[in-house]
């Protein structure tokens, strides 16, 4: 069915929505909450994403590590005048708790929401923990999109009131096997109700490219908005395991190489005997080349067809996305008009 | 059928406790077949517990028998007798064999020498895999025969997630994707239009999450309508 949408045209009229809506290229930025209670540190991650990006992701136990709540963070990220996009997993919640957490989410003024399954809970630091998974992220994009546009539970009962009206994420894994049944996946999460998406970070852009054709050919581009993952890539050894321990992250050996040679001068020492300075010298060297091949993985998706944004992935390095937005060419953000509905 | 593996023998002292007659009591069915608790794991547990027991100082009386099938009471009423001798019964009998024997002899200690793992098959001698999760919804029709609630790490129902790669779960190397299993087996047999449909929530009233289920068949109980 055809989703109907506020009096102003949008489904949820967040900022994100109207970026995208209005063909502006949009950026979101991931922000991961501390392993502790303090706000301080959301509010700090905050101020180095003001301004840099239309959306900011709060990631949901990630890497089944308990951290504080990507609502309760989303909270403080309205506080500030900024605008959350909740993760939502199915790892750690039943079909009851997600939806009461998600009519709490849209009264605190959360808009956007992005439906994920989650990390499997044996990698993170309560491996003993029992999971959910009740609903995988296909059936949750389902059933938020039912909560707006149909105005039922999951359950199939009325939801009298006001109804929680989200801009419905998912994600896309374009390099994870069977590679040649994701675009199909994509296209399930779409036709559940997924309005845009965050794909797994790209690093390899004629394999994107593949995956991007075939999107085209399915048609996906125009029912929802591809946001293309990247991230900035802190030191060879980092890029050797997202290519060797990650699953459905490809990285060039071209880009493994030119951070080594970032790291040339340094070449041959033993951390033992490297002074604390030219540990740091080093580490600044291979992060700025790692920034320099995020802007130009970007100048290139800019180049995609059916490419709508970029989702910044600065995992633990949120100072990294000014410069990558900026070096994109992708500073200032447009400015929407603020909705209140 | 049901794979179950041993408890250690330090854990099977530490069960017995105290008691001085101990009775062993093997199975002759799932658990014989994955050589946990049948005839011959019964004796060798009641001649371990007897050395060690020897040893600590304090020897105890330890027996063994095995029934045919510790989950149904006509076989456990052939070993009354030597259960009511007995302080405690350890049973090598998966869970429902221990509670089996527990409510046929309401009097007596049980303790289980067991840990029941999951329902299998043996892929090869000394080799076992989970297949089912009786979660009372047979989907196997849906997904080319092979089980994603038993066999994918997350039970999901519109799979792979993006921890598939290479044919192998992230969750461990050694676990096939089981979805990377559907898809090539949809592929193969040219039903692949099987996973381009989205599955909806799965009704787990059925599975263990609608409380102890149980079923009753009025067309088969003794005594119901002539």
């Amino acid at each position: 069915m055809a989703a109907e949408t506020l009096n102003n045209g949008y489904l949820s009229g967040s900022n994100l929505e109207k970026v995208l809506k209005n063909g502006h290229f949009a950026v979101t930025a991931e922000l991961g909450p501390p392993q502790s209670a303090d706000p301080q540190v959301i509010k700090q991650k905050a101020e180095l994403l003001r301004g840099y990006c239309d959306a900011i992701n709060i990631t949901d136990n990630q890497t089944a590590i308990v951290r504080m709540s990507s609502i309760g963070a989303g909270a403080i990220l309205i506080q500030e005048g900024l605008e959350p996009v909740i993760q939502m997993t199915c790892r750690d919640r039943n079909r009851l708790a997600i939806q009461s957490d998600l009519l709490g989410a849209y009264a605190l003024g959360m808009r956007n929401v992005l439906c994920l399954t989650g990390d499997h809970q044996t990698f993170g630091n309560h491996p003993e923990a029992k999971n959910v998974f009740d609903l995988d992220s296909i059936q949750l994009v389902q059933m938020v999109s039912q909560l707006r546009d149909e105005k039922h539970f999951q359950s199939g009962e009325p939801l009298k009131g006001q109804e929680p009206r989200f801009f419905i994420g998912a994600a896309a894994a374009p390099f994870a096997d069977p590679i040649e049944f994701r675009p199909y996946r994509l296209a399930k999460k779409i036709k559940a109700g997924a309005n845009f998406i965050q794909t797994q970070l790209v690093y390899d852009i004629p394999a994107f490219e593949n995956f991007m054709e075939k999107v085209r050919a399915l048609g996906l581009h125009q029912q929802a908005y591809i946001l293309a993952g990247v991230g900035p890539l802190k030191s060879p050894a980092m890029a050797k395991y997202m290519r060797d321990s990650v699953p459905g992250i490809l990285v060039p050996q071209s880009l493994i190489d030119r951070l080594e040679e970032a790291g040339a001068p340094w070449a041959g020492k033993s951390k033992e005997e490297m002074t604390k300075e030219e540990k740091k010298a080093r580490s600044d060297a291979w992060k700025q080349t790692g920034i320099q091949i995020c802007v130009e993985l970007i100048q290139a998706l800019l180049k995609i067809e059916g490419v709508a944004g970029i989702h910044i992935m600065a995992i633990e390095w949120e100072e990294a996305v000014r410069p990558i937005v900026e070096g994109a060419g992708l500073y200032p953000r447009p400015q929407l008009e603020k909705q209140t509905i | 059928m049901i794979i179950a593996e041993q408890k250690p023998l330090s854990e099977l002292k530490s069960l017995i406790g105290s008691a001085e007659k101990v009775l062993v009591v093997g199975c002759g069915t799932c658990v014989t077949v994955c050589f946990a608790g049948g005839a011959r794991e019964a004796a060798i547990i009641a001649s371990s517990l007897r050395m060690a027991t020897k040893l600590d100082g304090h020897p105890k009386t330890i027996t063994d028998v095995t029934v045919q099938r510790q989950c149904e009471w006509e076989y456990l009423d052939q070993i009354t007798d030597q259960v009511k001798e007995a302080d405690v019964v350890l049973s090598l009998g998966c869970g429902i064999g221990v509670q089996a024997i527990v409510e046929h002899f309401p009097s007596t200690w049980v303790v289980p020498g067991l840990n029941t793992a999951f329902l299998g098959l043996p892929l090869e001698q000394g080799v076992w895999a989970e297949r089912c999760a009786a979660c009372g919804d047979c989907i196997l029709g849906l997904t080319g025969g092979i089980c994603p609630i038993a066999r994918c790490s997350k039970s999901l129902l519109n799979g792979p997630c993006g921890g598939s790669q290479d044919g192998h779960c992230e969750v461990n190397p050694d676990i096939p994707c089981a979805w990377q299993l559907i898809y090539d087996r949809l592929k193969s047999l040219g039903k692949l239009e099987l996973i381009m449909e989205i599955r909806p929530p799965k009704n787990w009233r059925t599975a263990r999450d609608g409380g102890p289920r149980k079923i009753v068949r009025e067309d088969l109980r003794l005594g119901a309508e002539e």
